[in-house]
């Protein structure tokens, strides 16, 4: 099932006496594909639980309209919307079985749709199944480990096969190998059951390795909406490019001067085409090339991180914005642990120019 | 190691020493008594040691009707008022305006005397020469014959009691449920509506297990309060409550020991311990019962 939101806009009542009102969500305007699965990422903070709160029906919009497929759903309440959701902590009823938490949203099934005990049983069985969890069906969740919680919380979203299916945060309670894990089980699942779905995540590694596509929010309103790989290799601004990729981007004061990028007093990379205009420039620490004779950026050697495959260079520059300057290289790359400066070349793919003033990409 | 243990008995010494003293020897000697028959408090003699006390407290007629009206009293009282407190609790926790208000208004009986209170109840239903009562003048203006609360039929002396009772426990029961559905995680409700359960299922399934705990130790100390019952008739009837008919074991202990036919602390202490017989039986089942029922998280 599509997911269509228009002009969806949350306010939320200030809580000092100004008045202020604070705006979690402005003007979302989106048309989620069926049967994708959509990370929505951003800062904490940014408006992305509301966005699925309002989805899932558990808040009402100030402003806009929601749609499943062709129906309007803004004003219906949480239960006629038919959808599921998975909890941060994921509330599960912790005096009820994995069974009996399962059955529960089958229970409340009314008229028509009322199922048999047996069907319902069935229908457990079978969810728990995919989100492999038989074998656990009698006992209680306490009695679970972090990643068997989540999946019970998964197959009570999944059970009543709902038209989308939500997950806020849904990895950020499990050690890191368990989320490694678990991600992957969530793409599984998902591509199993082909149920619309969208996950709320402040972790772009997470969002970027499983995502169809990938909403990247700030202050309730979404920055740039696309496939992973898309957003990190055509940033739409500042913020997006900053906050997708790790290690960080790395941000200089530059200038465009006849068709030349300036950092500092060295022209580092040849801009054909560009108006002149001080720009942001955004370098992606794989954008670096070292060469020592014939590199047009000079930076002060800090230290040289070892990782095995590859080697991460810190360095220093004077229009640097952070505090310092890393870049990947291969591990081919030999450095003398007593050199002063360090000279690359920019892959100019990897480095993209900002507007000073409005932070957008030029 | 032991040292500890030296220094664990020298904290403890104060209240072992007070409790001791002031409970654990008089409840000791409370069974003495009981098994003394004849007990002569002034010269201090008995006749013989056996259950007499214990037979001639069950055939005192005085006794029987005790044991009626507390039964009655808590068979009446403590469901009455867990449930009632239940609905307001609930009613005050879904409320957002005039919340502290009401809240304070609930609480009011609690830090209120006892004996006020029931001059209050006196007020509104007793019938003197000068006045009918509050409650009497609603009833007849309502076309219905008087009754006199207080010192009319015994049916309408326990309705009055029970009222009075069951106002009186609610505040402490409202206070404690409030908190109790106050800490019940918010996202519990949230996912029981995206699962589409009505409001009536997400009270039983969610809501009530959730607070069981909280609602099996009302029901406990609920039980044990009422049947501990006696300021409350004293202070709707007076201190002669066997006169009344409305005494309760508490009372009955109490006559025995002090009133003007009192000086017989053998059936004192005989009515004392069948009263603690009771009590223990009671919690007993309550929490055999609760064992399938109460969901400790």
């Amino acid at each position: 099932m599509k997911v269509v939101l228009e002009n969806l806009t949350k306010c939320f009542p200030s809580r000092n006496k100004k008045g202020t009102e604070v705006i979690a969500v402005n003007n979302f305007n989106f048309e989620i594909p069926d049967g994708k699965l959509i990370g929505l990422l951003g800062p904490s903070g940014c408006g992305k639980s509301t966005t699925l709160n309002l989805i899932s029906g558990l808040e009402t919009p100030t402003k806009g309209k929601i749609y499943f497929g062709d129906q309007d759903v803004t004003n219906l309440p949480p239960e006629e919307r038919g959808v599921g959701l998975v909890f941060q902590n994921y509330a599960l009823y912790p005096h009820m079985t994995v069974e009996e938490n399962i059955i529960f949203p089958l229970q409340n099934l009314k008229g028509a749709q009322k199922m048999s005990k047996e069907a319902m049983h069935q229908k457990a069985v079978e969810t728990a199944k995919l989100v492999q969890l038989d074998g656990l069906m009698e006992r209680k969740p306490k009695e679970l480990s972090g990643g068997q919680q989540q999946r019970v919380a998964i197959a009570r979203a999944l059970v009543k096969i709902p038209k989308v299916l939500l997950l806020d945060e849904p990895l950020s309670n499990l050690d890191a190998r368990l989320r490694l894990q678990t991600r992957e089980e969530l793409r599984r699942i998902q591509r199993e059951t082909g149920v619309t779905t969208i996950f709320v995540t402040h972790d772009q590694e997470e969002a970027m390795s499983i995502s169809d596509l990938i909403i990247v929010m700030k202050d309730g309103v979404v920055h740039q909406i696309g496939k992973p790989q898309d957003v990190y290799d055509e940033p739409a601004n500042l913020f997006v490019a900053q906050f997708l990729g790790t290690p960080q981007i790395n941000v200089f004061h530059g200038e465009v001067k006849n068709e030349k990028l300036y950092i500092g007093e060295e022209d580092v990379l040849d801009v054909p085409g560009r108006k002149d205009m001080p720009v942001w420039v955004g370098i992606r620490p794989e954008g670096f090339v070292p060469d020592a004779n014939e590199g047009r950026m000079t930076c002060q050697m800090d230290r040289v991180e070892v990782m095995g495959r590859d080697v991460s260079v810190v360095s220093t520059h004077p229009q640097m914005t952070g505090r310092s300057i890393r870049s990947i290289v291969s591990a081919e790359n030999k450095f003398d642990p007593d050199q002063k400066t360090v000279r690359f070349n920019l892959k100019p793919y990897k480095v993209f120019l900002f507007d000073k003033e409005s932070e957008e990409r030029v | 190691m032991k040292k500890n243990n030296l220094k664990a008995w020298l904290y403890l010494l104060p209240a072992i020493l007070f409790l001791g003293v002031f409970m654990v020897y008089p409840l000791i000697d409370v069974c003495f008594y009981s098994l003394e028959e004849n007990y002569q408090s002034i010269a201090q003699t008995y006749t013989g040691v056996g259950l007499g006390n214990f037979g001639h407290v069950l055939s005192d007629p005085f006794f029987i009707q005790a044991l009626k009206n507390t039964l009655i009293l808590v068979a009446i009282t403590v469901p009455v008022s867990t449930g009632i407190s239940l609905l307001i609790a609930l009613g005050l926790s879904s409320i957002k305006t005039l919340k502290k208000a009401f809240q304070t208004i609930y609480f009011l009986p609690y830090v209120t005397n006892t004996l006020a209170v029931g001059l209050v109840f006196m007020i509104l239903f007793a019938r003197t020469e000068y006045t009918d009562g509050l409650i009497n003048a609603l009833i007849s203006s309502l076309g219905y014959d008087m009754v006199d609360f207080i010192n009319g039929p015994y049916w309408a002396k326990m309705l009055v009691t029970c009222l009075y009772t069951v106002w009186i426990v609610m505040p402490f029961k409202i206070l404690i449920l409030t908190s109790a559905l106050a800490s019940v995680n918010q996202d519990y409700y949230k996912a029981a509506k995206v699962d589409g359960a009505s409001s009536g299922r997400i009270f039983r399934k969610i809501t009530l297990p959730m607070i069981s705990p909280t609602v099996f130790y009302l029901v406990i100390t609920g039980f044990i309060g009422a049947f501990k019952a006696y300021s409350d008739e004293v202070a709707l009837f007076g201190v002669n409550l066997n006169e009344a008919g409305m005494n309760t074991i508490v009372g009955y202990v109490y006559d025995m020991l002090y009133s003007d036919k009192g000086g017989y602390p053998g059936y004192a202490a005989a009515a004392a311990l069948i009263l603690f017989a009771i009590v223990f039986t009671i919690t007993y089942i309550n929490l055999k019962f609760s064992r399938n029922k109460v969901q400790y998280m």
